[in-house]
């Protein structure tokens, strides 16, 4: 009975990333609630455009700012069953990034012999909005 | 299955704004609050795309924040309706989905 | 300050934590205050204890966050094997919450979204 009232309060939570890291807490607070999100088992995915496409760049060090770099967690998230990481090209390409840029961020298909497959992708502004038109919850940050 | 957008920033501080107008699709409303509230004001640099926007979606200014920064209806893009706090709150039951744009 | 009630305290070194007994400087760690950790938890250490915190550990390591339980027992369960990757095998190591008690014995935060 409890589980059948779970099933159905199963929503799709959108987290929207616009910030860059560490120059506000933003990104890291967006990314603790999306940890914490994960326990309750909802649908979870993640969306970065304008300058929230900086937190997915590889090579940071942050030894020099004394703040921790918590862009290694990004890599966790195919453990809490966040899958879908959405990037948005327009986003890359105004900030002279490309997919090259971006950290590896894989997920293992337990499935499939632990199989590691890719969590980012790589969509066009007006992909990302249709995406985002049909999430349940939007959360911005 | 229409989104509500609200912007709580100005253009001239943050991309907020034009970040909102960019991920519109036809039939969502854009709700401008707050320091947001800058962007709605005719004549400015940013009306041009308010104006465009405003031709398949609809524009709400939160009056009380208009009137706190010394705007009036008279100082908004053609087009834009003013709502008082009942009517936000409208606009967010009426709305499949609200996104907050910060 | 007091430092009973703030600090773990090994001869003369004194390593402080936060109010629920979570280490504040990671790099502070060691073994010997992992049984002392260990102790205050009532958990007698084991091999099969110290896999667990030494996993934790390296996950930390990697990941720069502390997995919540259901992440820990996949993992487990990845490099060790369904045995050990199982929740009442974690229970029955660190009965008040293999995550919370296993991570303050590593000197880890607590599981982000512990509560």
């Amino acid at each position: 009975m409890a589980d059948d009232a779970q099933q159905q309060v199963k929503k799709s939570f959108m987290y929207v990333n616009r910030k860059a890291p560490y120059g506000t807490i933003y990104a890291l607070e967006a990314l603790e609630v999306v940890l914490i999100s994960a326990a309750f088992e909802q649908d979870v995915s993640l969306a970065f455009l304008d300058d929230g496409v900086f937190q997915l760049v590889k090579g940071q060090n942050t030894a020099g700012i004394g703040m921790k770099n918590f862009s290694p967690t990004f890599k966790a998230l195919g453990d809490y069953e966040i899958r879908q990481l959405y990037v948005e090209r327009e986003s890359l390409e105004e900030r002279g990034l490309t997919s090259e840029d971006l950290m590896e961020i894989t997920w293992e298909d337990e499935e499939d012999d632990y199989a590691k497959k890719p969590s980012i992708r790589i969509v066009s502004r007006m992909e990302l909005t249709e995406v985002m038109a049909q999430q349940d919850v939007l959360l911005n940050f | 299955m229409s989104t509500l957008h609200t912007v709580n920033k100005s253009p001239f501080e943050r991309s907020a704004f034009s970040s909102a107008l960019n991920h519109l699709k036809p039939g969502d409303a854009v709700l401008m609050i707050e320091d947001g509230v800058v962007g709605a004001r005719k004549g400015s640099a940013f009306a041009g795309l308010l104006e465009s926007a405003a031709k398949s979606c609809a524009i709400y200014v939160l009056e009380p924040d208009l009137a706190a920064r010394g705007m009036g209806e008279t100082d908004v893009i053609q087009g834009a309706n003013l709502v008082d706090y009942g009517g936000f709150v409208d606009l967010v039951t009426t709305h499949q989905r609200t996104q907050a744009w910060l | 300050m007091d430092a009973a009630t703030s600090a773990y305290v090994i001869d003369s070194h004194v390593y402080e934590h936060d109010e629920e007994g979570y280490l504040k400087n990671l790099s502070e760690w060691n073994k010997e205050l992992a049984e002392l950790i260990a102790k205050d938890e009532k958990i007698e250490m084991t091999p099969e204890h110290w896999e667990v915190v030494n996993f934790l550990r390296d996950y930390y390591d990697e990941y720069q966050v502390a997995p919540a339980i259901r992440v820990l027992v996949k993992a487990m369960k990845k490099t060790f094997g369904p045995e050990k990757g199982d929740q009442k095998y974690l229970y029955e190591l660190f009965p008040y919450g293999p995550a919370k008690q296993a991570c303050k014995i590593a000197g880890l935060p607590k599981p982000t979204g512990c509560v």
